[in-house]
C-alpha cells in the first residue's frame, strides 16, 4: 500500500460488505414470510429481490423477513421502509412486481402507487 | 459484489470451539445449502464475543439476534424459522441477561462495557483484512506514517496516560521514549503474548478475534521508536492465536501494510511469530528475551532494562497484547478522547476474563475504576446458587484478593495497591462462601513452587517454604508463629526476588492474611476449617 487514499478506497468497498452488522439508517425491505406468504410465493419474491439488488450492486439495503400481518389474501406482501419517510406496504408482489419495486421505489424513490395496500 | 441479506456470525473463539462451535458452523453451512439459502446468507466465523459460558454463541444480523448454547440439532430450526421465515426463536435466545439482542440495542451485559480493545472482537471475521479495514483498520498507521513525526506519536501515547496492561502498569509512552532515545542501528518491538497467568485468557481472545489490531499497533510502535522488526512471542499452546496472527501477517504483507516502504513513507516493518514453550516465568520480559535468544527462560538482572539493552542486546520495546490493542484507537482519536474513559489517574479500559463462581463467565471490557460490585452484579449476573460473595482475585494467581468490604473500591492500577492489592493482568476469579481461604492459598503456592525458575534464592526457596507452612496449617499443625513467618518470608521475597514472579507470588497470601486472618486462626487455634474443605 503506497497511499492513504488507496486504503480509504479499500475501506469504502469493505464497508459495504460489513454494513449489515453496523445498524444505523438504511433502506429496509421487509418480506412477509409467514406460512400464508410462503404458500403464496414469498420465497420466490424474496429471491427476486435479492437477485435484483445483486444485479444492480446495491449494498446499503437491509432485506429482512416478518411473519403474517393478517392480510393473508394480499400475500406475498413486502414493505419498504426508507429512513425519514413512511412505511409503504405492497400486496400480491410477484417476482416481476418485486423487481419493478426495487427499481422504482428503492433505487429511484418513486412509490409504485397501483400496488400499494397501506402506508403508515 | 455478492449481496447477502443476512450475516450469521458464529463465535470461533477457543471457549466456543471447546463447546462445539465448529460442528454448529458446518451444520449451518450444510443446512443453508440444502435449503438453497447459501447465496443470500453468509456465515462468518468471528473471534470471541464475550459470554463464553453461553457458548456456542451465534449472532444473526441485520436483526442482531444472539442465540446461546446452540447445538447442531438446533440448526435446522434456526434456518427454517429465523433465516427463512424471519421469526426469532425465543427458547434459544436466553433469559433476559443477554436479552437475545446485541448490536443495535445492547443489553446490560454489553451496555455496561466500554469496548476499545475488543471493538472488533465478535464483530469481524478475523481472517479477513478487509473487514478490519472496514472498521477503520490501518488508518491509524496511515495517519502516523504520513502526518506525524515519531516523537509526536510517543507524545500522544504519553498524554493518553496508557499504562502497561500486562500487570506492571508501567507508562507506555515512557517505555517507548527510552527506546526511541537509545542510539542503535537496530531496535526491536516485541508483543508479549506469553499469557501464563492461570485463569487469564484475554490476550488469546484478542489475538484470535482481532489479530490485525496487534500488527497495526506494533508497526506504529516500530515507527515511533525506530524499529523495523517485530516479534510476537505467543505461548505454544495458543494454536489458534498463532494460526490467526500468521494469517494476518501474510495478508498485511500482500496489502503492503507490512514490509518495505509502507504508505510510501520509507518506513519498513516486518513481524514474525515466536512460540513460547509454556514456562510461566517467560511472561517476564527479560526471561522472554532470554528464551527468544535460545537461552533458558530465566530473568536477567536489571538494570539495564530491555528498553536500552533487550533482544540481542539492542533497544527493545516489550508490550503486552492488550496494551498494544489500545494504540490504534488512541492514535486515531487522540489522547484526550482516550482520557475520557476510566479515571483521571488511570484512563482507559481493562479487559478481564471473568471466571469462578459467577453466572456470566467470559470476556469483558470495562472502564478503569469500575467497582467490583458492578462487575459482579451488573455484568456478571451475580453469584450462582444464591450463595454469598466471599472474595475476588484480580489479575490471576499473583494478584491480590479482595474481600466483601472491598466491593466498592474503584478497580484501577493505582487505587488497588493502596489497599494492599493489585489489578494484575486480567483474570477476575470470583469465589463464593463455600471455599476455604487456606485451601486456596495452598493451591496458589503449589503453582508458584512449580513455576519458580530457580535462578534466585528468595523465589526458589521462598515459594517452597511458603507452600510448606500453608500446607502445615491446612493439615491442622500450624502455629501462630507460622503466621509471623509467612509475613517475614513474604516481605523478604517481595524485596529481594529477581523478577516479578518472586516479587508478586506472596501478594495473594499477604492479602488473604490481611482480610481473612480469622480463617487462618481457626485452622490453628481450633484445628477447624470453617467451610469444611480442609481435611482436619
Amino acid at each position: 500500500m503506497k497511499t492513504v487514499e488507496e486504503l480509504e478506497r479499500i475501506r469504502k468497498q469493505a464497508q459495504a460488505m460489513t454494513r449489515l452488522r453496523e445498524g444505523g439508517e438504511s433502506i429496509k425491505i421487509v418480506v412477509g414470510m409467514g406460512t400464508c406468504g410462503i404458500a403464496a410465493g414469498a420465497r420466490e419474491t424474496l429471491s427476486a429481490i435479492m437477485d435484483e439488488l445483486a444485479r444492480r450492486n446495491i449494498q446499503d439495503v437491509i432485506v429482512t423477513q416478518t411473519g403474517c400481518i393478517g392480510l393473508c389474501e394480499q400475500e406475498p406482501i413486502i414493505a419498504i421502509v426508507m429512513p425519514g419517510s413512511e412505511k409503504v406496504t405492497y400486496g400480491k408482489v410477484s417476482r416481476e412486481k418485486a423487481r419493478k419495486i426495487v427499481a422504482s421505489h428503492v433505487v429511484n424513490s418513486q412509490i409504485v402507487g397501483e400496488w400499494v395496500i397501506a402506508t403508515e | 459484489m455478492q449481496f447477502y441479506r443476512s450475516h450469521v456470525l458464529v463465535c470461533g473463539g477457543t471457549p466456543c470451539i471447546l463447546k462445539g462451535c465448529k460442528a454448529v458452523r458446518d451444520a449451518l453451512i450444510d443446512e443453508l445449502k440444502r435449503r438453497g439459502l447459501d447465496e443470500e446468507i453468509r456465515v462468518v466465523e468471528t473471534g470471541c464475543l464475550g459470554p463464553c459460558d453461553l457458548g456456542p454463541v451465534i449472532v444473526v444480523y441485520p436483526e442482531g439476534t444472539l442465540y446461546e448454547r446452540v447445538q447442531v440439532g438446533d440448526v435446522p430450526r434456526i434456518v427454517e424459522e429465523h433465516l427463512l421465515k424471519g421469526r426469532v426463536i425465543p427458547s434459544l435466545t436466553g433469559e433476559g441477561r443477554l436479552a437475545g439482542v446485541v448490536g443495535y440495542e445492547e443489553p446490560t451485559y454489553l451496555a455496561s462495557q466500554e469496548r476499545i480493545v475488543l471493538r472488533n472482537c465478535g464483530i469481524i471475521d478475523p481472517s479477513s483484512i478487509e473487514e478490519y479495514i472496514a472498521r477503520d483498520g490501518y488508518r491509524a498507521l496511515g495517519k502516523c506514517l504520513t502526518e506525524m513525526e515519531p516523537l509526536d506519536v510517543i507524545e500522544v501515547v504519553r498524554q493518553s496516560g496508557l499504562v502497561g496492561r500486562g500487570g506492571a502498569a508501567f507508562p507506555t509512552g515512557l517505555k517507548w521514549g527510552f527506546t526511541a532515545n537509545a542510539e542503535s542501528e537496530q531496535k526491536f518491538i516485541i508483543c508479549n503474548a506469553d499469557e501464563g497467568e492461570p485463569g487469564t485468557f484475554k490476550d488469546r481472545l484478542i489475538l484470535e478475534g482481532d489479530p490485525h489490531n496487534i500488527l497495526e499497533a506494533m508497526a506504529i510502535a516500530g515507527y515511533a521508536v525506530g524499529a523495523s522488526c517485530g516479534y510476537v512471542y505467543i505461548r505454544g499452546e495458543y494454536v489458534l492465536s498463532i494460526e490467526r496472527i500468521n494469517e494476518a501477517i501474510e495478508q498485511a504483507k500482500v496489502f503492503g501494510l507490512l514490509g518495505e516502504d509502507i504508505f510510501g513513507s520509507g518506513f519498513s516493518f516486518d513481524v514474525q511469530v515466536v512460540k513460547g514453550a509454556g514456562a510461566y516465568v517467560c511472561g517476564e520480559e527479560t526471561a522472554l528475551i532470554e528464551s527468544m535468544e535460545g537461552g533458558r527462560g530465566e530473568p536477567r538482572i536489571k538494570p539495564p532494562y530491555p528498553g536500552t539493552h533487550g533482544f540481542l542486546g539492542k533497544p527493545t520495546v516489550v508490550n503486552n497484547v492488550e496494551t498494544l490493542a489500545n494504540i490504534p484507537p488512541i492514535m486515531l482519536n487522540g489522547a484526550q478522547w482516550y482520557r475520557g474513559f476510566g479515571t483521571s489517574k488511570c484512563p482507559g479500559t481493562k479487559v478481564f476474563t471473568m471466571i469462578g463462581d459467577i453466572n456470566s463467565k467470559g470476556l469483558i471490557e470495562v472502564p478503569m475504576g469500575i467497582t467490583l460490585r458492578r462487575v459482579i452484579y451488573e455484568i456478571g449476573g451475580g453469584i450462582p446458587g444464591g450463595r454469598d460473595f466471599k472474595m475476588a482475585q484480580t489479575g490471576g494467581t499473583s494478584g491480590g484478593c479482595l474481600p466483601r468490604e472491598m466491593l466498592d473500591v474503584p478497580m484501577d492500577y493505582f487505587t488497588l495497591p493502596e489497599v494492599g492489592s493489585a489489578l494484575g493482568s486480567g483474570a477476575l476469579l470470583i469465589m463464593d462462601d463455600s471455599h476455604c481461604i487456606v485451601d486456596i492459598a495452598e493451591s496458589f503456592m503449589r503453582f508458584f513452587v512449580r513455576e519458580s525458575c530457580g535462578k534466585c534464592v528468595p523465589c526458589r526457596e521462598g515459594t517452597a517454604r511458603l507452600h510448606d507452612i500453608i500446607r502445615k496449617i491446612s493439615q491442622g499443625n500450624g502455629t501462630y508463629e507460622d503466621l509471623r513467618l509467612i509475613r517475614d518470608l513474604s516481605h523478604a521475597m517481595q524485596g529481594t526476588s529477581l523478577c516479578g514472579l518472586g516479587q508478586s507470588a506472596p501478594v495473594p497470601i499477604m492479602t488473604m492474611l490481611k482480610y481473612f486472618k480469622d480463617e487462618f486462626e481457626a485452622h490453628i487455634k481450633n484445628r477447624l476449617c470453617p467451610t469444611g474443605t480442609c481435611r482436619l
